[in-house]
């Protein structure tokens, strides 16, 4: 069946220079994300990740590569072209408080969204606040507050209404709830479930917790060092884990069975991941991997199916 | 789904919460600011319309009450060579907002274009600059301000100069770090996802976030630069005799301290009650556009 992806990512690279060295924080990526689902994107941080998110928004610039959105190919549109596009894509940010102007109350800052976007009357903007408010959840007298004045849990909702003020089709959520508590990441994420039912919203979920992912996501991507290592729906990637890492990573979710018996001693990564700057010859996991043989040390892998929506990129597939 | 919303952290009804507003009602809640804020605003229409309210000229010369102690005629006496005391404060006054003004604008100035050539610019730009602010920080500005009234010479222009150029490390930095903390940060990063334009940017999450730590900075430019006028006054490096100034009225007293006290008592405390005025409005002023000072 031909399918007409919202997004799709084609060979990104995205590399920083930092004091005249290359940081290779993206290598390769491609992938594509149908209208209406969630994509997660998990790695360690240092894995590109966050990166990703922003070139696909393109606040950042590709190196290379192709970035497609909504049929539109958006990878040198001038900034003039992307402002009004970025009305279908939005972000929601980690640290909501960071994100906002500190002098502007949560009113403003919603009605400032829509005023870029020259959408509606004053009155019908401020109407509009009122209700996104009502929508995440939170008391329409918040618009008079400022940011310092609510909670971390109440900001990323502010987060939320902000970014849904345009109406947009997209919205990457940076580790939206890494910076909550517990009790209310749950309820921040059933808020972004509800909000994609309703609203048929196409979410790139960017986190470093596999449960959170696991628990939202249709497709995942594990990132590794700049470079996707597995990509599999959600299902098969935490049924079946193909790669060495997507293994280890999966194996280090805290989970206690009730069954003492049962317990199973926790293994984690050895060693750190390697410095962006200089990534390992070969397979950039060789040096953590387990399984690591001559091949890993010197052959860079390639992205093998695993089965027919199943990718992962390992010599020892196959 | 029930969402309960924290009723620890009740959120007053407020409808008027502009900036400047905000700032305002914190500003006039400090005693001190106000009363500060009164007695600049007094300075300045001194300095405005000195010379029109003068009894005498600067240069008239009360030959016949030399040394007069305050009457009548001198309300606060006449000096050595006589010489209205009152005229030569309106006068002082005049000159000291005209130079400590006109210094603090030239410091702002360079400040303002190296601050934000290193912090837009970056690398050796950026490297050279600052190293330019450790040197300015590391020996008195004073002492800069004492070589160069010295290489430009006398008068109300080069004293703005000599006063005006070794204040650019203060601003430079503050611009320079302001610059740095608002490229990178991610209230930006958000402005630009939301697609707002540079200039929306700038006018609208910028400048609104950075307006109040200048203005505080200037605010203390302003009293520091008139201490340093009067400090190159009273080391002879001010503007000439016949033009007065607060510096040359207080090394003039002190040497007549002994049988003329008028001659100290009312230029040194009208300037030293402008300093702390214009520190108390400054301070006033920092805790004002503190956007989480309290209500």
């Amino acid at each position: 069946m031909p399918t007409n992806p919202l997004v799709k990512v084609e060979n990104v690279s995205k590399r920083f220079r930092v004091r005249g060295r290359e940081l290779h924080a993206v290598s390769n990526v491609s992938f594509e994300i149908e209208a209406g689902k969630t994509f997660g994107l998990v790695g360690e941080s240092g894995s590109g990740k966050s990166t990703l998110g922003r070139l696909v928004l393109r606040l950042l610039d590709a190196n290379e590569g192709r970035i497609t959105f909504n049929g539109k190919d958006i990878t040198n549109l001038p900034n003039r072209q992307l402002r009004p596009l970025r009305q279908e894509m939005q972000i929601i940010f980690q640290d909501p408080q960071a994100s906002m102007s500190p002098r502007m109350t949560i009113g403003r800052a919603i009605e400032d969204a829509m005023e870029i976007h020259k959408i509606g009357t004053k009155q019908s903007r401020r109407k509009r606040v009122d209700e996104l408010l009502e929508r995440v959840g939170l008391p329409s007298f918040v618009k008079y507050a400022f940011p310092h004045e609510l909670s971390g849990g109440q900001l990323q909702r502010i987060g939320i209404a902000r970014a849904l003020s345009l109406n947009p089709k997209l919205i990457v959520c940076d580790e939206p709830v890494s910076a909550l508590d517990v009790s209310i990441q749950v309820q921040v994420i059933h808020l972004l479930q509800e909000l994609q039912r309703d609203l048929n919203l196409t979410y790139i979920f960017i986190a470093h917790n596999l449960a959170v992912v696991e628990y939202l996501s249709d497709e995942i991507a594990v990132l590794y060092l700049g470079e996707v290592v597995e990509q599999a729906p959600a299902e098969k990637l935490f049924k079946n884990p193909s790669h060495p890492y997507t293994q280890v990573l999966l194996q280090s979710i805290l989970k206690i069975p009730e069954d003492p018996s049962s317990r199973q001693k926790m293994t984690h990564i050895q060693g750190e991941i390697p410095s962006p700057f200089n990534p390992p010859s070969g397979c950039t996991f060789h040096p953590r991997c387990p399984f690591a043989t001559d091949v890993c040390r010197t052959q860079k892998p390639v992205a093998k199916h695993v089965d027919d929506d199943h990718k992962a990129t390992c010599h020892l597939i196959g | 789904m029930a969402i309960a919303v924290s009723q620890t952290r009740p959120v007053a009804v407020k409808k008027n919460r502009s900036q400047f507003y905000q700032s305002w009602k914190r500003f006039r809640k400090n005693y001190f600011a106000v009363g500060g804020l009164v007695w600049v605003a007094i300075f300045f229409i001194i300095g405005i319309i000195g010379p029109w309210i003068a009894p005498y000229s600067y240069t008239d010369a009360d030959f016949l009450a030399m040394h007069a102690p305050p009457s009548a005629h001198h309300i606060f006496g006449t000096d050595q060579v006589g010489y209205d005391q009152f005229t030569q404060i309106l006068y002082s006054v005049r000159y000291a907002l005209e130079i400590a003004l006109g210094a603090t604008c030239v410091s702002f100035i360079i400040g303002i274009v190296l601050g934000l050539w290193a912090g837009l610019a970056g690398g050796i730009a950026d490297m050279l600059i600052m190293r330019g602010v450790d040197f300015m920080f590391a020996l008195p500005s004073f002492f800069f301000a004492l070589i160069l009234s010295v290489l430009l010479g006398k008068g109300l222009f080069p004293m703005i100069l000599a006063i005006g150029v070794p204040g650019w490390a203060g601003y430079a930095r503050l611009i320079r770090s302001l610059v740095l903390s608002m490229r990178n940060g991610e209230m930006v990063e958000a402005a630009r996802a939301l697609g707002a334009s540079q200039t929306h940017i700038a006018a609208r999450y910028m400048f609104p976030n950075v307006v109040g730590s200048m203005v505080v900075s200037l605010a203390f430019g302003i009293p520091a630069d008139l201490t340093a006028q009067a400090g190159l006054s009273i080391v002879g490096m001010g503007l000439n005799p016949p033009m007065p100034s607060f510096g040359n009225m207080l090394a003039n007293a002190s040497s007549n301290i002994l049988g003329f006290p008028w001659l100290l008592y009312f230029p040194a405390s009208i300037f030293a009650i402008t300093l702390l005025a214009f520190l108390f409005v400054a301070d006033g002023l920092q805790e004002a556009f503190n956007p989480r000072g309290g209500m």
